[in-house]
Formats: C-alpha cells, sequence, structure tokens
C-alpha cells in the first residue's frame, strides 16, 4: 500500500513538473501571462510529492516491506535500524529517486523564497527546472521504478554491500546530492537569464546563495567522501583520482569557478556571459558525473545499475540538456551586452586568472575520466591514474594559488602590484624559506615540497584581507572568503605533509612482538575473535606508545566477515594526535615456517604527520562558504525589511 | 600591463583579449592533457602479450590473468607473496608486498597493478580481485567469461 503510494505521489510530481513547464513557457507570452499565476504554488506542490514518494521509500525500507523488489535486492531484515534507512538511498533507484527529490524541494524553495528577480526571469528559471526535472522524472518511472513489486515475496533480502554498511553512507550521499542538484538550480537560472536576456548585477546577486549553498555541500561531501575511503578501504590514501571521485571534483571545480565569476557580475558588472556559461556547465559536470555512476560504464562500489538501457536513458538526457543548453547559450551569447571594463592588475583581473585555471583542472580532470572509456571504444583497455593527475592538476593549481595570494589584496578595476607589494613580503619570504630549509632537509618529490612551500605562505597571506580592518565591523562574506582560503592552505599542508612524510610498515608479527613506526612503537598484544549484529571477525588488540615513555594506548583494528552478502571488509584503526595519525589495519594470518608454533598476524601500519589537516581543511574550506551565506542572506533580508519599510512610509504619507 | 591600466582598451578589444588568453590556456591543458594521456595511461595487458611485447620497466602497467593453481607461495617475511599469472598461453611470476584481497585464491581471476621488471617478473603495488559477485573489475569481466568458455571447450 505504502510502495503504491509512493509511486503514485511520483506520477503526480512528474505530472506536475510537465503543468510547471507548460505553464512556465506560456507564462512568458503576454496572452498566457494569467498561466503564470500557477507556477510558483506547482512548484511548491510537486517538491512536496517529491517528497512525499521518498518518504515511502524510506518507510518500506525500515520496515523491510521484502514484497518490493529493491528492498529485497539491497537490504536485510536483520540489519541495524539506520542501515536500513540509509540503505534505501545506497542503491540505483533509491538514489535517482533522491535526486528528484532534491531537485523538486530546490524548485520548491526557490519558487517560496526567491522574489528579487524579475517575474518573467522567475517564470523561465522555473520553467527551466521543471524540464530538467521532467528528464529525471521519466528516467525514474520508465527504467527505474524504485517501488515494483516482487512476487513471490523472497524470504529474506540480499543485504547491502558491506562497504556500504557504514555511517558515512548516512551523510556522504545525501549531501553531495545537495550539492549536484543544487547546482540545477544555478544551470535554471542561467537558462532563464538567457531566455529574458536578463544578465547583471540583480541575477548574480540572486543566483549567488544558490550556488554558495550547493557549494558548501559539493565541499562537505567530497570531504566526508574522501575520509570515508581513507578509513573504511583500508589503504591508507584519501583520494584515489577514482572516475567516481572525479564525478564529484569535476562539478566542485566548475561551482567554485562559478562562486567567483558570480562575485564579479555582483559587484563589478563584468564577466556576463561567462558566467552563464559556467552555470551551463557545472550543473552539466553534475550530469555527467551521474552518468559515468549510474551507467554501470564504470566499475565501482557505487555503480549500482549494470543496465544497458539506463546507461542509453542517462546519456540521452545529458545531450538533450546539455547540448540544448548549449545551443541556448550559442544563440544568445552575443546578445549578452558587453560588462564593465577592468585593467588587468585588479580583482577581477585576479578572479579571471582563477576561473582559467580552474576550467583548465576541470578540463584535465574530465580528459583523463573519459578517456579509458574513448580508449576502450577503440579496443584498448587502460586506466588513468596518479601519475596522469596528479602533475597535470597542479601544474595549473600552482599558478592558481600564487594568484591566490595576491588577489584578494587587490582592489576593484585597477591597481598596482606596488601598492600590495610590501604586504606581501612575509608571505613570500615564508614560502622561500620553507622551500630552502625542506630542499635542505631533502628526500621531498616536487609536488610535496611546492605544496609545503605554498602552504606556509598561502596561510599568511589569506589572513592579510583582515588586516587594518575593524574585526567586528568586518562583513560576514570577508570573513568567509578569509576563512575559506585559509582552509585551502591547510589542506594543502595536509595533502603535502601526508605525501611527504607518510612512513608505511608492512609486517608479519606474533603476539608480543614490537614493530616501530615512525616515532611510534606497536606492540601486537592478542588477536581474538569478535562478532557484530551482522558480521564476525578477528580483531586485534595492539597497544602503541609513542616516543619512549608516553603511557601506552589500544588500538584494535578488524578483519571482518559479513554473510549477507559474504564479504570480507578490514575495519582500520586510527589514532590522531595534534600532529598526525596513525593508522593499523589488520590483515590475515601469514602462512606458518616449517617448526613455527606461534601464528603471525600480518599488520599494516601507517605514521602519516598531519594527514587530518586534510578534512579540517576541508571543513573549514566549507564554513567560510556557510559565513558568506549567512553574510549575504542575512544583507539581502535587510535590505527587503527596509525596502518593505519605506513602502510603508511612502504609503502613509500618500494617504 | 601597466600602460594598458592607464589607457583602458577599448570594450570589444578588452573582450577579445580575455576571450584568447582563456581559449590558450584551455587548449593548452587539452594538448597537455592529450600529451599526459599517451604517456601515462597504464594499459591493460594479459600474459601472452605482455611477454610477448614486454613494456618498459618504468611505465606502470596493468596485468590480467588467472592465478596457476599451486603457484602460490607467501615468503619468510610473511608478507611477500609469489605466484603466477597465465592465461593458458604464457605464463608471468608476479611478486606482491602486501595484505592480499580476500577473494584472492589460487585458480581465480586477478589483476595487478604494477611494473614489468626486466627480469621477466612483475612486481605488483596493488592487486584486485572480485570482491563479490557484484562487483568486479571491470577487465575481469570479460575474462571470467573467456575463462568460462575455455573451461567449457575443455570439459568437452
Amino acid at each position: 500500500m505504502i510502495a503504491e503510494l509512493g509511486l503514485a505521489a511520483l506520477w503526480l510530481a512528474a505530472a506536475l513538473a510537465g503543468l510547471q513547464l507548460v505553464a512556465g513557457s506560456l507564462g512568458l507570452s503576454t496572452r498566457g501571462a494569467v498561466l503564470g499565476e500557477a507556477v510558483r504554488p506547482v512548484a511548491v506542490v510537486q517538491g512536496g510529492l517529491a517528497l512525499l514518494a521518498f518518504a515511502c521509500l524510506i518507510y518500506v525500507f525500515a520496515v523491510t516491506d521484502l514484497s518490493v523488489k529493491l528492498v529485497a535486492l539491497n537490504s536485510h531484515s536483520m540489519k541495524p535500524l539506520v542501515f536500513k534507512i540509509a540503505g534505501a538511498w545506497g542503491n540505483h533507484e533509491g538514489s535517482m529517486l533522491l535526486w528528484v527529490t532534491v531537485m523538486g524541494l530546490g524548485g520548491a524553495f526557490v519558487a517560496l523564497v526567491e522574489k528579487r528577480l524579475p517575474e518573467r526571469t522567475m517564470l523561465a528559471t522555473l520553467a527551466g527546472q521543471a524540464f530538467v526535472s521532467l528528464g529525471f522524472y521519466a528516467f525514474l518511472l520508465v527504467a527505474s521504478n524504485p517501488f515494483e513489486r516482487l512476487s513471490p515475496v523472497p524470504v529474506e533480502g540480499n543485504g547491502l554491500n558491506p562497504l556500504l554498511q557504514d555511517l558515512g553512507l548516512a551523510f556522504h550521499p545525501p549531501t553531495l546530492y545537495l550539492g549536484y542538484v543544487g547546482l540545477s538550480i544555478a544551470f535554471s537560472f542561467a537558462i532563464g537569464a538567457l531566455v529574458t536576456r536578463e544578465v547583471g548585477p540583480a541575477f548574480a546577486k540572486a543566483m549567488r546563495p544558490w550556488v554558495l549553498g550547493a557549494w558548501i555541500f559539493l565541499t562537505m561531501g567530497i570531504t566526508a567522501g574522501s575520509y570515508w575511503a581513507y578509513y573504511e578501504l583500508g589503504w591508507g590514501g584519501w583520494w584515489f583520482w577514482d572516475p567516481v571521485e572525479n564525478a564529484s571534483l569535476m562539478p566542485w571545480l566548475a561551482a567554485t569557478a562559478l562562486l567567483h565569476s558570480c562575485g564579479v557580475l555582483a559587484a563589478r558588472n563584468a564577466l556576463r556571459a561567462w558566467t552563464i556559461m559556467l552555470g551551463v556547465v557545472a550543473f552539466s559536470m553534475s550530469m555527467i558525473g551521474t552518468f559515468l555512476v549510474r551507467s554501470g560504464i564504470l566499475t565501482s562500489v557505487h555503480a549500482f545499475a549494470v543496465d544497458p538501457q539506463r546507461g542509453t536513458f542517462i546519456l540521452a538526457l545529458l545531450a538533450i540538456y546539455i547540448g540544448g543548453a548549449l545551443v541556448l547559450f550559442g544563440l544568445r551569447a552575443a546578445t549578452v551586452t558587453e560588462g564593465e571594463r577592468f585593467a588587468f592588475v585588479s580583482r577581477e583581473g585576479a578572479l579571471v586568472v582563477n576561473n582559467v585555471m580552474l576550467s583548465a583542472i576541470l578540463g584535465i580532470v574530465l580528459f583523463g575520466t573519459l578517456y579509458p572509456l574513448f580508449a576502450e571504444a577503440m579496443g584498448a583497455k587502460v586506466s588513468v591514474g596518479p601519475p596522469y593527475f596528479n602533475p597535470m592538476s597542479a601544474l595549473f593549481a600552482v599558478p592558481m594559488l600564487v594568484v591566490l595570494m595576491v588577489g584578494p589584496l587587490l582592489r576593484w578595476r585597477r591597481d598596482k602590484f606596488a601598492r600590495v607589494g610590501r604586504s606581501l613580503v612575509i608571505p613570500a619570504m615564508l614560502v622561500a624559506t620553507a622551500g630552502i630549509a625542506l630542499l635542505v632537509a631533502g628526500g621531498i618529490a616536487l609536488l610535496p615540497w611546492l605544496g609545503l612551500a605554498l602552504s606556509a605562505g598561502l596561510g599568511w597571506a589569506s589572513i592579510l584581507p583582515l588586516k587594518a580592518r575593524n574585526l567586528r565591523r568586518t562583513p560576514l562574506p570577508i570573513w568567509g572568503m578569509v576563512v575559506a582560503h585559509f582552509g585551502i592552505a591547510v589542506s594543502l599542508f595536509g595533502m603535502s605533509s601526508e605525501s611527504a612524510f607518510s612512513i608505511e610498515k608492512l609486517v608479519a608479527v606474533r603476539a608480543g612482538e614490537v614493530t616501530q613506526v615512525g616515532p611510534w612503537g606497536v606492540k601486537l598484544d592478542t588477536v581474538e575473535p569478535v562478532a557484530g549484529p551482522n558480521w564476525t571477525a578477528m580483531e586485534a588488540r595492539l597497544l602503541v606508545r609513542y616516543g619512549v615513555d608516553r603511557k601506552v594506548t589500544r588500538m584494535l583494528p578488524q578483519s571482518r566477515s559479513f554473510w549477507a552478502p559474504p564479504q570480507q571488509t578490514s575495519e582500520s584503526a586510527l589514532l590522531t594526535r595534534w600532529n598526525g595519525q596513525l593508522y593499523a589495519v589488520l590483515g590475515g594470518e601469514a602462512p606458518k615456517v616449517a617448526g613455527e608454533k606461534q601464528a603471525r598476524w600480518q599488520l599494516r601500519l601507517w605514521w602519516k604527520p598531519f594527514a587530518p589537516l586534510i578534512w579540517i581543511g576541508g571543513l573549514l574550506i566549507a564554513l567560510g562558504g556557510l559565513l558568506a551565506l549567512i553574510g549575504r542572506v542575512a544583507a539581502d533580508v535587510r535590505r527587503i525589511v527596509a525596502k518593505d519599510k519605506i513602502a510603508y512610509r511612502r504609503e502613509k504619507q500618500g494617504r | 600591463m601597466a600602460t594598458a591600466a592607464r589607457t583602458p582598451l577599448k570594450a570589444k578589444h578588452q573582450r577579445l583579449v580575455l576571450l584568447i588568453g582563456a581559449l590558450v590556456v584551455l587548449i593548452g591543458a587539452a594538448l597537455l592533457a592529450a600529451w599526459a594521456l599517451r604517456n601515462q595511461a597504464s594499459y591493460f595487458y594479459v600474459p601472452s602479450e605482455i611477454v610477448a611485447t614486454p613494456p618498459e620497466p618504468t611505465r606502470a602497467v596493468r596485468l590480467g590473468g588467472m592465478v596457476e593453481n599451486g603457484s602460490l607461495r607467501t615468503a619468510a617475511d610473511g608478507v611477500t607473496v609469489n605466484f603466477v599469472v597465465g592465461d593458458g598461453k604464457a605464463r608471468v611470476p608476479v611478486t606482491f608486498k602486501g595484505i592480499v584481497p580476500s577473494l584472492f585464491v589460487e585458480g581465480s581471476g586477478v589483476v595487478a597493478e604494477g611494473r614489468m621488471q626486466a627480469d621477466g617478473t612483475f612486481v605488483a603495488d596493488n592487486l584486485l580481485a572480485k570482491h563479490d559477485e557484484n562487483y568486479v573489475p571491470r577487465e575481469m569481466q570479460n575474462m571470467t567469461r573467456e575463462q568460462a568458455e575455455k573451461v567449457i571447450k575443455e570439459t568437452k
């Protein structure tokens, strides 16, 4: 019953999206103006219905209704409740339903609160949003119905991939989706502005909070995903340039560029066509990401669907939306008039460099991600990994980071290096000192060396915009910028330090033996079996000690065996200190050498100096975005309140 | 550019300069990417190919095949494994230091990432084995099918 209710809600939501598209487009003409009135309420109801459908899916997962095929395939009655609920989006159909739900809610939210733009632009925007939603509704209803029933009803479900049975799963996909789909709003805004030819500071100011919101979620989603991969996969790495990781990185790069060009458009009315273009590109990257991840073209823990029909369907959607938007852009871009001029040495100039470099990195990542697909079409099987991505992206990231030290200090329109030069002496010295000191210490590869040296200067330079300001009166968006840029320095330092100074030890040890990993002494105490709700495991008890005479701490890495579905995972154990993280993985029992009595266990240990800064930096970046968002929204609210007051007084005086 | 700051360019010209600058960087990025991909992409080999035309030892490649029965040996340190990967036509000795995936057993398929040494051994940095029925490395989907066909042929 609940499943049918969900399906009905989904169909109704799709029908309303159709109505929203028709009413929105007709509302643009003078004759259909009356239809335009309907668009906002329809958008709100559509969002509500999508949410209802999603709630129904969560319900059938929570009670493990095995007559629903999706539940039978992906869940199990013996699973903890939180993983039952998270399992609702840990599969293809459920995650696509989450996608349209977020998209519907985003549209509803825009319809409810966005009052700054001319009504015509809003109509075009909401029609665009409905157009995109409609494709995904069709995809759900035709090719991947989440509420399909199963007959006969199986006795037990198949269970969820153990790698996904983790709290990270509960938050990682919804966060990323909020980001992905939040960009659809920027896309719709861009379409709306192209249709009505109203591109200007007002448009940028209206679009910016949405882009910021999406970008914050993307940042958090990527940070959380990276940490999940780090501790759950037990490989000790935090970024693998895996296609699914790239699928989340590419929209982030585009959104970062969009955010900065939006700032230029809002403040200086320049970079008009470019901002629109980025709005289109950012959401296109989200869709390409979804296509890569969901079509089954790539095999990974994320590729739920290996179904050619679905791949073709998403590919067709991609062609319609990206192609359509680019055609519209091509037709209308020439009519978007030239914005304000600026000198090369100016805030705008620095932001142009930021945008071009981010786009170049985006291109590098996109090429590298798609290349194996093209190569396979030509008959060669290749994979592209860090040896390509690391140096190629650094080639553009390094100049960008150098400009990042200078850019925020420059004035809008026109400036001279001489004016800002003096405040940059200290950061430059820091870079040089760090670089030379590391060279003297020796043994560091080029990229970590660059990263460490740059992060020292960037950390200092990023807080310079606060100099000579009254800190209490500094607007929140400035704080946001400073915090986010400082976060980049922190994260960069963590990444470089992790790759430059990590120490790895791989040993087979008997109980009682001590292994040295950098400053740590690790003693294997015991290895004993333990059991969980749906797994059994061998658990090692490690007694670790930092330096010579510090206190002893316990670490409990496990090697887990799940039985539904049967699979082994290693639960790594992490020990965090202010200056880094000790990472321990338990392998299997080593084969006994002849004459040996006591068992030897494989241990993989890493000492990763300052590794947690990678994710702390990521969170700082997101926090900076949040501060900027709060500042912008608060300013808007104040402005609206003031306007209302003025209007009210005028009305009173007029009487 | 200091002169440009003093005498601002005409609107049209500035747009053009920006556009050309951006295009140059982006096309440069594309060309660099194409060049680097040719050099850095790691190719997938089966044993008969890697024996016939071995890649240079500096190049990262992937080797996929079946772990030969009876070839798996663990060295005295307890963490280095040696085994032979074959495809019915050629055999390649592989050495790997690390914790092997749980479904890595003799007689099953494996994809090894690493480098081919001049002496004919393959030194793997990473082993990809079947995680479970649903999640199989892409190259191995075909391989196990071919393997299955071979088995069917042999048993006939």
